[in-house]
């Protein structure tokens, strides 16, 4: 197969022009720009790019996949179908399900159900304690044998400072990056949205930032203590980016994500108790946003992911205060980053390929590679349009929930072809 | 202004027009509470649920009696036999109770923006008695009805808003009601039961009882909520009456002529003290029957009786 005359951006090999990309056998064989071309040979597939952008594929490293225990909200099949919908070849899911994937069974199961799905490839997060419970490290060893790319206990955040600080020594060790959503509970119980006016107007108890901001700054610390890779989950703040800043120029092996949301929107669209916009860390203010966006352009925020969280509507459809957390993200979250941080030209398309394929491939150090179109590796290829517009309509989503805050939005950019191995999973 | 067939969410978002709308239709409803038989035929065929998923005896009383003096059908329905108790979402509460043809819908309920939620989920005018630590807007109306009586205006007046800020629903209402007809607000309270950001409201914000009240034409007394009290918010009853508690004492700093109201009910030398609640600048009674009238005004106008 050859992808013929797409704009070909692959930042891992500093490449941005117009040119042809062979694969063959499940790899990229060859990438020619220029006046060298590749020709078609006999009977070889030949697609047309012309106007699109061909990348590495982009990965997501924080989603929800509800597999095994909610799989009416979302399975790994139709994850992986929705993930590959959004142009993504691969993902990390987090483990909390039920039961938790704390153990390598588990593991083995998702990456079955994953490879029968035959869409984005999906690799565990691995619990990072048992039950997620905070209280005795699981297996991360035999995890980490079972395919785990990362360890996280996720949204119940390690509240215990000596216990973090053995987690990630023991992490460490087995050279397992530690995610973590960095949140002081103490701060936050009973909160539903971020802490300020718009929370007093309507009523509902905050979550303050702060409590946010010490967690990221005591695991920065136990990163430096331990030299564990800490790998900050879904950045909300200006101050937790400024701390990532001062972790790095410490030298701490720190990485961090931002999630699309949080450059996008403010606690402003909880406004008539939208549970869609309802998530955890909540979505803050106008000058975050602007914090967002300036740190992933001046690397400090490393990549971006979605956090998808899918939920039933029924499970939406209630009570503010006790509505679920999150939201879905793996099918928009391209557009998102084309509409709100190329086209006012706050970013590159070269950046945001770098932010959504490089990085998360080399923050999780994913097995057989991913994110750059080297030849000889594996061919996860996404092809998009930067120029499509089109209205978020969640009802047409491949993923089994609908529960987002951009629904009715015009976006630009959407992904046309996904290709996972060399074998194409995604057609628009 | 027609305000047949819309909802009574909140007070912030209600415009003065609607606000006169109301309270002069309330006064001249005050006058059939004063006749020996209050019993008009206005909203004869007409049912109204009350829904409330917290104890209360004021306000469901008041809604009540609103509904059967102008001859509405009155159901009240509590949390304790709601549907809520075998698991049955509010969504689905709702659309029950729309299908059993309920015309208007009173819901008081402990979780801010459920009026909002259902009022989205149902056709039917839904009426806010109080959500959460959002708002209560028939407290704020009555309380303006009573102050617009006892003072003829309420622009140009300065309302102290007094006490545990942070939870109250009342303190959220009165604020936007106040404000929109030309009053200025000060809330005053201990800086841990005042919200975040409040000085972002259009108020002006105490910590100082005395400073607070000083030249104010109202005190608004808000009820201590022990049982909202979770974490350390102050360290004893005893030092939030010294510092906080409204006697004849601290209302020495008011004009002369100061009107004090408190929503009710009382923790008596607590907030207020027992000689304050008595006196006759406090309107404390006044403005039960003037929530009887403002709930009248307001069935009346979302009904869309004539």
């Amino acid at each position: 197969m050859i992808l013929t005359n797409g704009r070909i951006i692959d930042p891992a090999n500093k490449l941005d022009s117009v040119g042809d990309v062979r694969v063959e056998n499940g790899v990229v064989r060859a990438v020619a720009t220029g006046a060298e071309r590749l020709e078609a040979q006999g009977g070889e597939r030949v697609i047309d790019c012309a106007g699109k952008v061909v990348c590495p594929g982009l990965i997501d490293i924080h989603v929800h996949f509800r597999e095994p225990g909610h799989e009416y909200k979302e399975d790994i099949a139709s994850g992986a179908r929705a993930a590959a919908a959004g142009g993504f070849t691969a993902v990390a899911c987090m483990p909390n399900t039920n039961p938790v994937l704390d153990s390598a069974g588990l593991l083995r199961d998702i990456k079955a159900k994953a490879e029968a799905a035959r869409a984005a490839r999906v690799y565990p997060i691995g619990a990072l304690s048992k039950g997620m419970a905070n209280k005795e490290l699981a297996e991360m060893g035999d995890l980490k044998d079972a395919g785990a790319v990362a360890v996280s206990d996720d949204a119940f955040s390690v509240q215990d400072a000596e216990f973090m600080r053995r987690a990630m020594e023991y992490a460490g060790m087995l050279d397992l990056p530690v995610l973590l959503h960095c949140e002081d509970a103490s701060l936050t119980e009973g909160g539903a949205m971020n802490e300020g006016y718009t929370a007093t107007v309507l009523g509902i108890k905050g979550l303050p930032r702060e409590a946010y901001e010490m967690d990221v700054a005591r695991n920065i610390l136990l990163s430096l203590l331990t030299g564990c890779h800490l790998h900050v989950l879904h950045v909300s703040t200006a101050r937790e980016v400024e701390l990532i800043r001062w972790g790095k120029a410490q030298g701490a092996r720190v990485t961090a994500e931002t999630a699309p949301h949080y450059w996008c929107l403010t606690d402003e669209a909880c406004r008539n108790y939208n549970t869609d916009a309802k998530m955890n860390p909540p979505l803050r203010t106008a000058n975050d946003c602007e914090a967002m966006v300036a740190g992933l352009a001046d690397g400090t925020l490393d990549c971006i992911a979605t956090d998808h969280a899918p939920h039933a509507a029924y499970e939406k459809q209630v009570e503010f205060i006790g509505a679920p957390f999150g939201i879905v993200g793996v099918e928009t979250s391209l557009a998102l980053g084309i509409t709100h941080l190329v086209k006012p030209g706050r970013l590159s398309l070269t950046d945001l390929v770098r932010l959504m394929s490089t990085a998360p491939a080399k923050i999780l150090n994913l097995p057989g590679g991913g994110g750059a179109l080297t030849p000889g590796t594996p061919a996860d290829i996404t092809v998009f349009d930067p120029d499509a517009g089109w209205t978020v309509e969640p009802e047409k989503f491949l993923s089994k929930s609908h529960n987002t805050p951009f629904k009715g939005h015009e976006l630009t950019g959407r992904a046309v072809l996904t290709i996972v191995g060399g074998e194409v999973v995604y057609t628009a | 202004m027609n305000l047949a067939g819309t909802d009574l969410l909140d007070q912030e978002g209600l415009s003065a027009d609607a606000i006169d709308l109301i309270l002069d239709t309330a006064a001249s409803f005050a006058d059939i509470l004063r006749r020996p038989v209050k019993k008009v035929p206005t909203l004869r065929g007409k049912s109204v649920v009350t829904l409330f998923y917290e104890n209360s005896t004021r306000t469901r009383t008041s809604f009540e009696a609103a509904g059967k003096y102008m001859s509405a059908d009155v159901i009240n329905i509590s949390g304790s036999t709601s549907s809520a108790t075998k698991g049955e979402s509010l969504r689905d509460t709702f659309l029950t109770l729309q299908a059993l043809t309920a015309d208007l819908v009173v819901m008081r309920t402990p979780h801010s923006g459920a009026c909002h939620q259902a009022a989205e989920w149902v056709d039917v005018p839904v009426v806010n008695a109080g959500d959460g630590m959002h708002e209560h807007p028939t407290q704020g109306l009555l309380d303006l009805l009573t102050l617009r009586e006892a003072k003829g205006h309420l622009d140009g007046l300065t309302v102290a808003i007094v006490g545990d800020i942070a939870h109250s629903r009342v303190a959220r209402s009165n604020l936007w009601g106040l404000t929109r007809m030309g009053a200025t607000v000060r809330l005053v309270g201990p800086s841990t039961l005042l919200p975040p950001d409040a000085d972002r409201l259009p108020v002006e914000v105490y910590t100082d009882l005395r400073a607070g009240l000083e030249g104010v034409d109202v005190v608004n007394v808000l009820r201590l909520q022990l049982e909202r009290q979770s974490s350390a918010r102050f360290p004893t009853a005893r030092e939030y009456s010294r510092l906080f508690g409204v006697t004849p004492d601290t209302l020495k700093a008011a004009k002369p002529d100061v009107l004090v109201l408190h929503p009710g009910p009382m923790n008596r030398g607590l907030e207020i003290s027992a000689d304050v609640a008595d006196a006759p600048h406090a309107l404390i009674e006044r403005q039960v029957t003037n929530g009887v009238a403002v709930r009248m005004a307001v069935l009346y106008l979302l009904l869309g009786a004539s």
